[in-house]
């Protein structure tokens, strides 16, 4: 599948619900979306367009939400297509992913753990990396942290 | 009744200290847990406090062994970010670093592998001719490992010509070696029963999980980011993709054996292709955005991530190592194999190799332990020994 054939698919299979498309250069891309497609947008790469999850990595905005971006590969293909989704603050919540990808299991925890975003119908929403007496509601990654 | 055999959280098998609860019926994995977190040193947040100069240092230090990765993608997110690209000398000098670390890299892991399972000649081998490689690194950078040579838009240091007639001459000393290795470990009757089949990863179960590097690969996931997504002289020389499909510790094996060599070829072309000119851009300033940045370590591809505001320090900086993903898988690969496969099974998976022992297995009725750190290693030798006794090689 060549570049051109997966943009267009996803175009075509998600018309308005594509809030944003930005191309930093021919080979990273910015795609906006709402956190309530996030699932069906990973879905539809992961399964129909044979795209690999490489990692998500959230960022806290001084705009009052954390910032996820899901990166994603094609095979073969240079391209890195970032599906970026907003989520508001103060109690921010994001749908798994992990039961489309498994792979994203660990990340999700390390967002929760790290941003203090609520990941919903996580498989197993353990502690991941901070040590087990670490404060609750202290997310390191935040802002005001 | 099912007992659990907890490996680590220190255990020289492993890159960092990680904890794998083994769950095991009898000889058999049942189940496995992992729990990581016992080295987050927070290098995420304190990339925040850091000057984009600072950082390059920083991400250096995530991991000892394939130290120059982890500057590599950190360079490619700056300069995508600032869109700029390093000057042509300065790509052919970091293409260099980069495959001579995979180099060192693979030989340290083979030795390892060999230690583990028995083969202590092999290990003694190919830690021998790793030295090479370090001798190589020390005339270029100045250090035999943690070389400091990135920085956003070129290198710190050059690569005198004078010393190149001689970096050849060392590069040739070693293809005799790997070839001795590919004919130890890949034609040895023994090895192939210790390894075949073992510790399998199937195709699906790598695309699942997301594995990366020599890991995928073994699984005929054909992904490496030196081809898919050229960055550095990759693009401008000639070299082979390894994949193979059999997913067991064997293939994880053979590939960086003969990653070996396609490492070899690049650093000869590199050399030969390499003209006088800049090594750096000097670049000023990294203006407000998104970069991203991926390179293939020698473990996979490592993906870093970074959001400018245009001051002197990022917004957010995020690192990805491939053992976040491959270490994951042995979820998948370890369920159905013996004890004695196990930390096999987690070693070829590379994780670095840099902590102190402290395994023991205990009786879940009773508390008491029955296996130690020791006995694991000593089972699996005697596995091997074994294996060898019955197939008449001892």
């Amino acid at each position: 599948m060549t570049w051109n054939q997966i943009q267009s698919a996803i175009q075509k299979r998600f018309g308005d619900k594509i809030l944003g498309w930005r191309e930093h250069n021919k080979i990273r891309i910015y795609v906006d979306i709402d956190p309530e497609d996030l699932v069906e947008f990973s879905r539809f790469l992961f399964h129909e367009q044979g795209a690999r999850f490489i990692i998500a990595s959230a960022l806290d905005t001084p705009r009052g939400g954390v910032e996820i971006f899901y990166h994603f590969d094609f095979h073969q293909l240079p391209q890195v297509l970032s599906l970026r989704v907003f989520v508001k603050k103060p109690d921010p919540e994001v749908n798994s992913i992990a039961g489309v990808i498994k792979g994203s299991e660990w990340i999700e925890r390390e967002i929760a753990e790290l941003l203090g975003v609520r990941v919903r119908n996580h498989p197993n929403p353990e502690h991941l990396l901070l040590p087990n007496d670490w404060p609750k509601g202290n997310f390191p990654l935040r802002r005001d942290a | 009744m099912s007992e659990i055999v907890p490996i680590g959280p220190f255990h020289p098998l492993q890159e960092e200290p990680e904890f794998f609860r083994l769950h095991v019926e009898g000889e058999t994995v049942v189940k496995l847990d992992i729990e990581l977190g016992y080295n987050h040193r927070g290098i995420e947040k304190l990339a925040e406090k850091k000057s984009w100069d600072q950082v390059v240092f920083l991400v250096e230090r995530i991991c000892g062994i394939c130290s120059t990765s982890h500057p590599a993608a950190s360079v490619r997110a700056m300069e995508d970010c600032a869109a700029v690209e390093a000057p042509e000398r300065a790509q052919y000098i970091r293409t260099v670093i980069c495959e001579l670390e995979r180099l060192h890299s693979h030989l340290l892991w083979l030795g390892l592998a060999g230690h583990f399972m028995g083969y202590n000649t092999v290990w003694m081998w190919s830690w021998k001719y790793r030295e090479t490689v370090c001798d190589i690194f020390e005339k270029i950078t100045g250090n035999r490992q943690s070389y400091a040579m990135f920085k956003a838009g070129g290198v710190r240091r050059d690569i005198a010509e004078a010393d190149i007639p001689w970096i050849r001459s060392s590069l040739d000393g070693l293809k005799p070696a790997i070839d001795m290795f590919k004919g130890a470990v890949m034609d040895d009757p023994v090895l192939h029963s210790r390894t075949k089949g073992i510790g399998v990863l199937t195709r699906k179960q790598a695309m699942d999980y997301c594995v990366v590097g020599p890991i995928a690969r073994a699984s005929g996931v054909a992904i490496d980011v030196r081809k898919d997504d050229p960055y550095f002289a990759y693009g401008w020389v000639d070299f082979d993709r390894v994949v193979l499909t059999e997913g067991d510790v064997f293939a994880r094996a053979a590939i960086r054996i003969l990653e070996m060599y396609e490492s070899i070829r690049i650093i000869e072309a590199c050399l030969k292709q390499m003209k006088p000119g800049p090594i750096d851009l000097q670049v000023k300033e990294i203006p407000p955005g998104e970069g991203v940045g991926r390179a293939e370590a020698p473990r996979g591809e490592v993906f870093h991530f970074v959001v400018s505001d245009g001051s002197n320090f990022p917004v957010r900086y995020k690192a990805r190592a491939p053992s976040f993903v491959n270490i994951f898988a042995n979820e998948a690969a370890c369920v159905g194999q013996q004890v004695a496969d196990a930390a096999l099974i987690l070693a070829a998976m590379d994780p670095c190799y840099c902590c102190t022992e402290r395994m023991i297995a205990v009786d879940c009725g009773t508390g008491k332990a029955v296996l130690s750190g020791a006995d694991l290693i000593r089972i699996s030798r005697e596995k091997t020994d074994a294996l060898k006794k019955r197939m008449g090689a001892a």
